[in-house]
């Protein structure tokens, strides 16, 4: 008998969990090793701060790794942020950065990007890592089979000062996905279809591994969408196991292996899957057929139908409590029940943000958007998720269709998904949306969210209201 | 970090469910580069108009702004509390604003994390015992509870007694205020042995070289 077969089947998440844990104290939570520290302006500050105020020092810069994005103007590179605070907090983490010997990608960088972009374009991502950032959207590098999570700015400082964090372990949940998404049908839809079905709190406490035949059928850009999501339903991480999709994409990237280490990593990747009997805490099944095109109706992403449903009645949920906040989200929302989804008219489109902002969610968008132009009562922007991915876009022509369809082209960041640079809603308008949450007054006081994926959003804007992409007619 | 112990004090009660960290605290106070004075800011968009001006609507004032509610250091709220971003704004937030504990039937992780770390406790009731709370904070006048870590109880003086539970280390760190990094630091041995066998990529190494 070989040693494999004498252990115990663990699943992806076990495995990572596992080769990360520097001790395992008595009574206390496990101390994990991360290999991979991503930072940004907004929630580090004040980690760097208790640092100083410690006299300690980053014990590993070269895991750490540095951006701009989330308050960052999205108007062309060279005018100046407007906005004083902003500013401040920039040149902040540019201080902190010089200080501590952290790489940054600043904003003149040809780098810069999203931080849950930049890590994977360029190859710092890896199957098999553990991950953390400030950032709840950190789920997003779990496509690649790490194990990666948000954290508040008082575990940023833990980990710059010790590389390590202490962690309870999760729970697993395995969502398998069985079949083939329909055309039309996204990561995107399938993320916003998950967390309608099990709800916004339904994996909290658990990590999720996504699985089965329509989950492997995804490109890394719609696991990234889908792992991205995952925090919306509670998980702090949700994973994919590593396969040729992962390695065709991680291969030749900018800080990836080579050569022989190449080779020998994705001989160790290979290894990552969960074993065939290994248990997890909790299963859920998801037809890919029974899938749709989605659009949130409500204030989280749970409220969520089919492009071809109505919104729904309050006395349609089951608890007193979810019939109230559906309630307070149709009246904030300005929304009446029973109205047809396709006729809800739209003011504004988001195209961007960590969750939808990739090469491939643009070309979506542009295949949409071909030889059509932006309803005239609509303002619409596209907002690429680095530097590099615009200028990818460019190259392919991208931006010629957006611009000549009347989208604004503008230059990378976090921009509207959460409406900290001057990219927001003003009240009362009404917003397609690629991004990831819809809360109340989100993408800017008063403003009102609907999450869809890119061509969705892309359809949206053309169309003037919410329009199935099943049925369009493409140029 | 602030130990908790044992705290008495007044309940508001917050009765929503899904209460996210966009509302706790809006984006526009994250640009402070500071730790302190975001207790003003706190459920700002519910609590004030667009000019900042104290928000009154059809159903009064916002509830922490209610003359009986405004002392209030123990909130109350539905489930999934704390929801969404990670910003651990809204713990400063909570905290500056002065609550010391937070009683939900379910919080989100990331933020019963964050708690942790400032010394906020999170006190996870069944739905049954969360909506008598919340019943009583809105009848009885004041209302009161004691929250006490070291014997994992929630009493007030009219006859109600819940128990909640909490896991032995986050509880021992919470009692006696204890500096996590600190902690970690204790396994400085453990964390070299692991880097010697862990090293970086050629690769990795590379990125020192940006600028």
């Amino acid at each position: 008998m070989s040693e494999t077969e004498t252990m115990p089947a663990r699943t992806l998440f076990e495995k990572v969990w596992d080769a990360h844990v520097v001790a395992a104290p008595e009574g206390q939570s496990a101390l994990l090793y991360i290999d991979l520290h991503l930072v940004h302006e907004v929630t580090s500050p004040q980690a760097f701060d208790g640092l100083r105020a410690n006299g300690r020092t980053v014990r590993q810069p070269l895991r750490t790794v540095a951006t701009v994005d989330h308050n960052i103007p999205t108007t062309p590179r060279g005018l100046p942020i407007t906005d004083p605070i902003a500013a401040k907090q920039i040149e902040a983490l540019e201080n902190n950065c010089r200080e501590f010997g952290v790489p940054l990608f600043d904003m003149d960088s040809a780098d810069q990007g999203i931080v849950h972009v930049i890590g994977p374009e360029l190859g710092i991502t890896l199957p098999g890592m553990t991950i953390v950032c400030g950032d709840s959207h950190t789920s997003t590098h779990g496509a690649f089979g790490s194990l990666a999570f948000g954290i508040g700015t008082s575990e940023v400082e833990h980990v710059l000062a010790t590389q390590c964090l202490p962690q309870k372990k999760p729970k697993t949940m395995r969502i398998h996905v069985p079949g083939k998404l329909a055309e039309g049908v996204t990561a995107k839809d399938l993320a916003l279809g998950m967390i309608g079905r099990i709800g916004t709190d339904g994996a909290t406490g658990y990590v999720i591994e996504y699985a089965g035949d329509a989950v492997r059928g995804l490109s890394m850009e719609g696991r990234m969408t889908l792992c991205n999501m995952s925090i919306e339903a509670g998980a702090r991480a949700g994973l994919i196991a590593p396969d040729e999709t992962t390695f065709a994409y991680v291969s030749g990237r900018r800080f990836a292996p080579k050569g022989k280490d190449w080779e020998e990593a994705v001989a160790d990747w290979r290894t990552l899957a969960s074993d065939a009997d290994a248990k997890f805490d909790r299963v859920v099944e998801i037809e890919a057929a029974s899938l749709a095109p989605f659009v949130t109706w409500g204030t989280n992403p749970g409220m969520v139908v089919a492009v071809t449903e109505c919104v729904p009645e309050s006395n349609s949920f089951a608890q007193e409590s979810e019939q109230r906040a559906a309630e307070q989200a149709l009246a904030y929302m300005g929304l009446d029940p029973g109205t047809p989804i396709e006729s809800i008219a739209i003011d504004r489109v988001f195209i961007g943000s960590c969750t939808n902002s990739r090469i491939e969610d643009l070309r979506a968008a542009a295949r949409v958007a071909k030889g059509q132009h932006v309803n005239p009562k609509v303002r619409a922007m596209v907002v690429p998720g680095s530097q590099a991915i615009k200028r990818a876009a460019e190259q392919e022509g991208l931006h010629r269709i957006f611009l000549d369809a009347g989208f604004e082209w503008r230059e990378s960041g976090c921009s509207m998904c959460l409406g900290m640079n001057p990219d927001i809603l003003q009240p009362g308008e009404r917003c397609a949306s690629t991004s990831n949450r819809n809360f109340e007054g989100r993408q800017g006081r008063g403003g009102r969210t609907h999450l869809v994926s890119p061509m969705m959003a892309a359809a949206a804007a053309i169309a003037g209201h919410f329009t199935d992409i099943r049925n369009w007619q493409f140029h | 970090m602030q130990p908790f112990r044992k705290h008495t004090g007044m309940v508001v009660p917050l009765d929503k469910v899904n209460v996210d960290t966009d509302q706790i605290i809006p984006k526009q106070f994250l640009k402070r580069i500071e730790r302190t004075g975001f207790g003003e800011f706190l459920f700002y968009d519910w609590r004030f108009a667009a000019d900042g001006k104290q928000r009154a609507n059809q159903t009064g004032d916002f509830v922490l702004d209610a003359p009986r509610y405004r002392k209030a250091s123990i909130l109350v709220a539905g489930k999934n509390f704390g929801c969404g971003s990670s910003r651990e704004h809204a713990v400063w937030a909570l905290a500056d604003y002065g609550f010391r504990a937070v009683i939900a039937p379910s919080f989100a992780d990331i933020f019963s994390n964050n708690s942790l770390k400032n010394g906020l406790l999170t006190v996870a009731l069944n739905d049954q015992q969360v909506a008598e709370i919340m019943r009583r904070s809105k009848q009885v006048e004041p209302y009161q509870l004691t929250v006490d870590l070291e014997t994992l109880r929630v009493e007030d003086r009219q006859g109600f007694s819940a128990s909640f539970a909490m896991d032995e280390f986050s509880r021992h760190c919470l009692l006696h205020g204890l500096d996590d990094i600190a902690r970690t630091l204790q396994h400085e041995a453990q964390i070299v042995a692991y880097e010697a066998s862990h090293l970086m990529r050629a690769e990795m190494k590379a990125i020192g070289t940006v600028k």
